[in-house]
């Protein structure tokens, strides 16, 4: 069952990646030079969906959190290296075997330099783990806990400040 | 559609497909699997390494991340792809190719040098995703969606890496 369902949930956003224009390097390196912001609208409005369903729905008591801990240090230089290699690439982990099925042929090579750089990061796990994964360890945070504020509220202000930040785009004509 | 799906319809069917998601995980698996991808690489990275040196297993990080097809496994080497594989040759859009064109434009059609800077930079994705504790989909789409502050923290990180190397890069035109 587990793996029915990776299946099914990966051909839908597989489907809906290649329909959306996600996989293309063009929009990747379009985003980072600022000169197209498809992925950047395409993020955010799953972001505006998915912080109002997934917080009602755990309010609700249907579904449980999987907050990822803050490693303050090791999330931000983590992800400064994704970003260059993001660069270099043009596309990201879940798009790059998707690029390659749309016929983009790099994507192979791209994912071959995926599987060699998790084996390189699990034979230098021990070093962060010992050196910078201590450096601004918070926990499970998240911002109402920062806040001091109820879940829901914070949830639907983030989610209209992105609904006015994606109206801004269009107004813009970015 | 020639022009495919806006990202705005993209987005919104990626936030239902991640509620979706964390819904039909809970109720069948007992454990929500949010969306995320960079913990496949490992598992898989982890399958390979054992093939080769069964010692490899004693890792940290491999126990950490047991290697073993899994619900991300499937997610993202078997699901986006061939559904991506599906939206392409539905809508006549496979096109076989090794350079991409916005790569061509400012490093030529060499494409060995495409191949091994697709390589660099898939290293560097997973590498960075690895430390930071997530890529685009699991801090971006599913840290974000649930407030977690690591999310905000990483995905600032891609932007500074990824937006001044691109900038760099993609300066040059033929």
């Amino acid at each position: 069952m587990e793996l029915f369902l990776g299946l099914l949930t990966g051909l839908l956003w597989g489907y809906i990646f290649q329909r959306a224009r996600i996989l293309r390097f063009e929009k990747h390196i379009g985003l980072l030079t600022l000169k197209d912001l498809t992925i950047l609208k395409f993020l955010l409005t799953g972001v505006i969906v998915g912080a109002v369903g997934i917080n009602l729905l755990a309010q609700l008591g249907w579904i449980t959190y999987a907050v990822k801990p803050t490693y303050a240090l090791a999330n931000l230089l983590g992800g400064i290296i994704y970003g260059l290699g993001w660069a270099i690439l043009g596309y990201c982990p879940g798009t790059t075997g998707g690029a390659l099925a749309e016929g983009a042929f790099d994507g192979f090579f791209g994912v071959l330099g995926g599987l060699v750089g998790a084996m390189a990061f699990a034979h230098t796990y021990d070093f962060w783990q010992a050196k910078v994964l201590s450096v601004g360890h918070l926990g499970k945070i998240t911002l109402p806990t920062l806040l001091h504020a109820p879940v829901l509220p914070v949830a639907l202000v983030f989610a209209g400040m992105l609904i006015v930040f994606c109206l801004a785009l269009e107004r813009f004509g970015l | 559609m020639r022009d495919g799906w806006s990202p705005y319809l993209g987005g919104f069917l990626t936030g239902l497909l991640l509620i979706g998601s964390v819904l039909a995980t809970q109720k069948l698996l007992g454990k929500p699997h949010y969306l995320g991808t960079s913990t496949a690489y490992v598992r898989v990275a982890g399958l390979v390494e054992k093939a080769f040196s069964p010692k490899s297993a004693s890792l940290s990080y491999y126990q950490k991340y047991i290697p073993r097809v899994d619900w991300k496994v499937m997610l993202v080497f078997v699901g986006v792809p061939v559904g991506a594989l599906i939206a392409a040759l539905k809508n006549g859009e496979f096109r076989g190719h090794l350079v991409p064109e916005r790569w061509r434009e400012s490093f030529g059609p060499n494409p060995v040098l495409r191949a091994l800077a697709a390589f660099v930079g898939g290293f560097l994705i997973v590498y960075g995703a690895r430390l930071a504790g997530g890529c685009p989909s699991g801090h971006g789409l599913s840290g974000m969606s649930q407030l977690s502050l690591s999310g905000f923290i990483t995905v600032a990180g891609f932007f500074i890496g990824g937006i001044p190397l691109a900038l760099i890069l993609y300066r040059r035109r033929r």
